[in-house]
């Protein structure tokens, strides 16, 4: 088989649905990829529109061009759209399109989870959309904090849109996590160990594993307010025994890692187009995934440099402003490395060169005034003036916007398989960048001079009007400047000529495929025996093309990759993905009546579309068994591997390990909120612990124990068991919610309806995924193919019960002890 | 209205206070701190144009520049940062005077403990020269005190009370913001604060008004 056959049959296996039809059934990440970056960049549209609003509205005093309710809405969605909206779905995009193209197989762990992280973003930027454009769009700030955006200070839907719509938005970022790990773990080109993977594949798991634990918190904080809103559960009211704080430190256990969840990934992207630009290799590459470790995990201890002002005690600051400090030492290596990678090589001045550039001046000073305001004092004078939007505007464009766009315009000939031959792109860059520093620079003086942030509008008179007038003319030069860049995009990617295969003569495997990519991504997979292989074989792409490497031969007529062991990097197992379908769209839009229905209080809904999802997932795991095992694959180069259906661990237990990662995380914030209220919140005690008796106890530990021991004997009488043991469980709830019928009544017993909501739930999960396993043995699967299954199931089964207990000791020990 | 709409009147980096006075010198330190940093890396970024490719030590660059060197400057400035700190607690003083800060949307009422039973609203008198603790509460959302030429801002959170020490040096007005974001009246969440010298201090509890 020659290598254009080779082709036309692989495209036919991997090839998207033809047409309309298309956009809505693909699951292959190229597509995916570009369709999650040209959302994202709609929204930044979007937001930047928002932007110019406010510096219209603050380019002279007194301006009456908005009105503070309008204001309040556009400033807080310029930030909601640019964070959720914006910046974590364009990494998401850009990771989704170069992981599997970069680490050498065919397509992320879990095509069908990509397609649904996308619709559900789709459709819950829509709902933010819906808001903005119908003048009912949150108003609190994007941080929301309560009692100004609960009931008290926003009595109408504008908080609702918020809480209910990122949350739907968030999901799509916990499985775009989910995914990538996965993926970087498992999915590798044969030979790739750990040590040899790309440096951004390094910096996406870092990201990812910060998404699964940083996101958690978010998602209970916006369920714990939407329920205070909704149903009168007092979690944040200090008069029945919530706090204020306990929002502001469950969205800040967010928000800062959110941070560096935004800065990581764009520092991936300089780690590998620096050293191409430099003509060289990165300098420090271990030390390099030492820092990005070191920052993600660093960056889950600062959270309370955003409440220096909230009266916290003098020495928790200490602590606090030290890790603030402490975590600029991982960001200077990798400054530093890199400044020595351009020392270490000749560095030539393309375009993304050129934004790097632009980078490093602009980050440089962000970082700096991030330094000053991690020291306490003066925080206290910075705090919510325009030194903070100035601060993290230099962070956040510095820090993520100007690399983005160096590694547009440097995967633009990937994307698009032409030359960059319009110099649209330098005019853009002597637009944004000098705009940029014009608007931002001196707004810090202004903040220093007594502006505060979110005001809409001001008195002449302090100073203020020249910086106000420079920044908004500045403001609206980068607006420009970004305007020409989509122009240049565009422009390129329409009528540019056909550019040749590595352009900038980089190493990474990306650039071993024809452009733009086939949907098959390598016609075979390259055996890795280096960091950068097209430097060791520069024939390498053509080699793959022959079909000289695994999976060459697409006989058997499916899409079919390559597993690998996590640190060696050897192939272990075949994964047979599946075909073109829209059941992750119609999931997605049923998840999405779930979330409308509690949006609109249309509460009949919300059950009906539970259904629905939990339909649309019995069917998406239907395809995935197969009756009998198909026994060794040959996958070429003398090769043969069981298919992962086989396997004690295929994709979907990893994928299982690192969503029930998230989702501890998500019960870990529960209890570290629980103990935040029983410690900290004035009016505690509540007037009664609850003491609902033996019953429960005795119902919890039965349970528990048959649904320890079931699952372990391979038996359908075991598996019954389990699932006698999970409805024990769930039955305990009903003695313990009769002894507290009122979860308004007190910040406690709203907590304890909380566990108990989430203990039914995974019991009911747990239930579901039993039942299909003991389904499928009824049915005659054999038992080597519903080992992995069984095996996914036990992991869900063990945290529910793990959940059961600790929820029983959180519930029942306040009682016992007082 | 003597100062308003002066230049300086809302100003961190004007200070009228000992508070605002430290925070407004150590911003002066960040300040030259950290031009001289982004200096020194604009610095090396041009060199690396301007020199002949050679052998580069990964060690200098990683290891000097990158550890050593933030920590050694990250240690010195968090020591400073924790010495004002301490500076700024509201610490036990013989002469203190105590007062009480209630915030509401979008309002500001002062109460004395001098007077208990004087209240004030929008303005708060204190004398001049003397430590002030203000105690700060809300009676409905999140607010923040702050009065930028006198010290830094601390919160009002439903619930809990934060003492914030203020001191003015010389007699005047000052002006004080509303500093925690909190709805439409947001801007006009002002209050002004009136410092009296010795004789009008004593004349204001005597229940004269200005």
């Amino acid at each position: 088989m020659n290598a254009l056959r080779r082709h036309r049959a692989l495209s036919r296996i991997w090839a998207s649905d033809p047409g309309l039809k298309g956009w809505f059934t693909t699951v292959n990440h190229t597509d995916l990829g570009r369709m999650f970056l040209f959302v994202a960049t709609f929204f930044f549209v979007v937001g930047g529109i928002l932007a110019m609003l406010i510096r219209a509205q603050l380019a002279s005093p007194r301006s009456a061009f908005l009105g503070p309710d309008h204001y309040n809405q556009i400033f807080t969605m310029h930030g909601t759209i640019m964070m959720f909206l914006f910046a974590i779905p364009f990494f998401e995009g850009l990771a989704v399109y170069l992981l599997p193209k970069m680490l050498g197989t065919r397509d992320l762990a879990f095509p069908r989870l990509t397609a649904y992280g996308f619709w559900c973003y789709v459709f819950g930027g829509a709902m933010m959309i819906f808001a903005l454009l119908a003048g009912f769009a949150p108003d609190s700030g994007w941080f929301m904090y309560p009692p100004l955006s609960s009931t008290i200070g926003a009595p109408g839907i504008n908080s609702d849109f918020w809480l209910i719509g990122i949350t739907f938005v968030e999901i799509s970022a916990i499985s775009a996590a989910v995914e990538i790990t996965v993926t970087v773990l498992r999915y590798r080109a044969p030979g790739m160990s750990l040590s040899r993977m790309p440096i951004f594949a390094w910096y996406a798991l870092v990201t990812a594993v910060m998404i699964l634990t940083g996101f958690p918190p978010l998602i209970l904080g916006s369920i714990l307010l939407e329920l205070e809103r909704a149903l009168g559960m007092p979690f944040f009211q200090v008069a029945q025994g919530g706090d204020a704080l306990l929002w502001q430190h469950l969205f800040w256990l967010f928000g800062h890692p959110e941070v560096y969840i935004i800065f990581l990934p764009a520092a991936g992207a300089i780690s590998t187009i620096l050293p191409v630009m430099a003509r060289t290799t990165l300098m420090g590459y271990g030390w390099i995934i030492a820092a990005a470790v070191s920052l993600g995990m660093l960056s889950f201890g600062l959270w309370v440099h955003h409440m220096f002002t909230t009266g916290i005690p003098h020495m928790g600051l200490a602590f606090f402003s030290a890790a603030s400090t402490l975590v600029v030492v991982p960001t200077a290596v990798q400054i530093f490395a890199w400044i020595g990678t351009l020392w270490k090589g000749r560095p030539a001045m393309h375009l993304p060169m050129l934004w790097l550039l632009a980078f490093f001046a602009t980050f440089v000073i962000g970082g700096l005034t991030g330094v000053m305001v991690a020291i306490v004092p003066f925080d206290w004078q910075a705090h919510d003036t325009y030194f903070i939007v100035a601060h993290l505007h230099y962070v956040l464009v510095g820090g993520f916007v100007f690399p983005m766009i160096a590694a547009l315009y440097y995967w633009m000939p990937h994307f698009t398989g032409r030359k960059t031959y319009f110099k649209l792109g330098h005019a853009a860059f002597w637009l944004v960048v000098p705009g940029f520093h014009g608007t931002f620079l001196a707004l810090h003086w202004a903040g220093l001079l007594g502006m505060r942030r979110r005001i809409d509008s001001y008195e002449a008179g302090q100073g203020w009007e020249t910086i106000n007038i420079i920044a908004s003319i500045s403001g609206f030069v980068m607006a420009i400047g970004f305007a020409l860049v989509l122009i240049d995009v565009v422009v390129n990617a329409v009528v540019a000529i056909r550019g040749s295969r590595d352009p900038w003569g980089a190493g990474t495997l990306d650039w071993a495929m024809p452009t733009p990519a086939a949907p098959y991504n390598f016609a075979s997979l390259a055996h890795v025996t280096s960091r950068e292989p097209l430097y060791e074989d520069p024939e390498l792409p053509v080699r793959l093309a022959r079909g000289e490497g695994y999976l060459g031969d697409p006989a058997r007529g499916r899409r079919e990759t390559l597993s690998v062991d996590i640190a060696t990097g050897e192939p272990r197992y075949v994964v047979i993905f599946p075909g073109n379908t829209a059941l992750p769209m119609l999931m997605s839009a049923i998840t999405g009546l779930f979330f409308l229905g509690m949006l609109i209080k249309a509460y009949w809904l919300v059950p009906i579309s539970a259904l629905g999802v939990i339909a649309c997932a019995l069917v998406w795991v239907r395809g995935l068994g197969r009756r009998a095992p198909e026994g060794k694959l040959t996958v070429g180069r003398g090769l043969s591997l069981e298919a992962a259906a086989e396997a004690a661990d295929p994709p979907g237990w990893w994928g299982s390990v690192f969503l029930l990662l998230a989702n501890g995380t998500f019960f870990g914030s529960l209890l570290f909120g629980y103990a935040f209220l029983f410690s900290i919140a004035p009016n505690w005690p509540p007037p009664a612990y609850l003491e609902p008796g033996i019953l429960p106890l005795v119902l919890v530990l039965a349970g528990a124990g048959l649904t320890l021991i079931g699952p372990r004997l391979d038996t359908l009488m075991g598996q019954g068991a389990a699932l006698v043991g999970l409805v024990l469980i769930a039955s305990a709830a009903l003695p313990v919610l009769s002894e507290s019928p009122d979860p308004t009544l007190h910040a406690y017993d709203a907590t304890v309806w909380v566990f108990v909501g989430y203990g039914l739930l995974h019991c009911l999960v747990s239930i579901l995924m039993w039942s299909v396993v003991g389904l499928r043995r009824l049915s005659g699967h054999s038992a080597l193919t519903t080992l992995g299954a069984r095996r996914i199931a036990c992991l869900w089964s063990d945290y529910t019960l793990l959940v059961a207990l600790l929820t029983t000791a959180a519930i029942g020990l306040p009682g016992v002890l007082t | 209205m003597l100062l308003a709409g002066c230049e300086e009147s809302l100003s961190a980096v004007h200070p009228a206070g000992p508070a605002a006075a430290v925070i407004a010198q150590l911003w002066w330190v960040l300040l030259g701190g950290a031009t001289a940093i982004f200096l020194f890396v604009a610095a090396l970024i041009v060199l690396a144009w301007r020199r002949p490719p050679a052998e580069t030590e990964e060690r200098r660059f990683v290891i000097w520049l990158g550890l050593a060197f933030p920590m050694t400057v990250l240690a010195a400035l968090l020591a400073y940062g924790l010495v004002v700190g301490e500076r700024l607690l509201p610490r036990a003083t013989p002469d203190l005077v105590r007062v009480h800060a209630e915030a509401r949307q979008w309002a500001w009422r002062f109460l004395y403990d001098d007077l208990p039973r004087l209240e004030t609203n929008n303005v708060l008198h204190i004398p001049a020269d003397r430590p002030v603790d203000v105690a700060i509460t809300t009676v409905d959302v999140v607010h923040g005190f702050w009065v930028p030429r006198l010290a830094g801002k601390l919160d009002a959170v439903p619930g809990h009370v934060n003492v914030l020490r203020i001191e003015a040096d010389a007699p005047g007005r000052y002006e004080g913001l509303g500093s925690e974001f909190n709805g439409v009246g947001y801007r006009d969440h002002r209050f002004t604060v009136i410092a009296h010298d010795d004789a009008g201090w004593r004349a204001f509890l005597q229940g004269e008004r200005p």
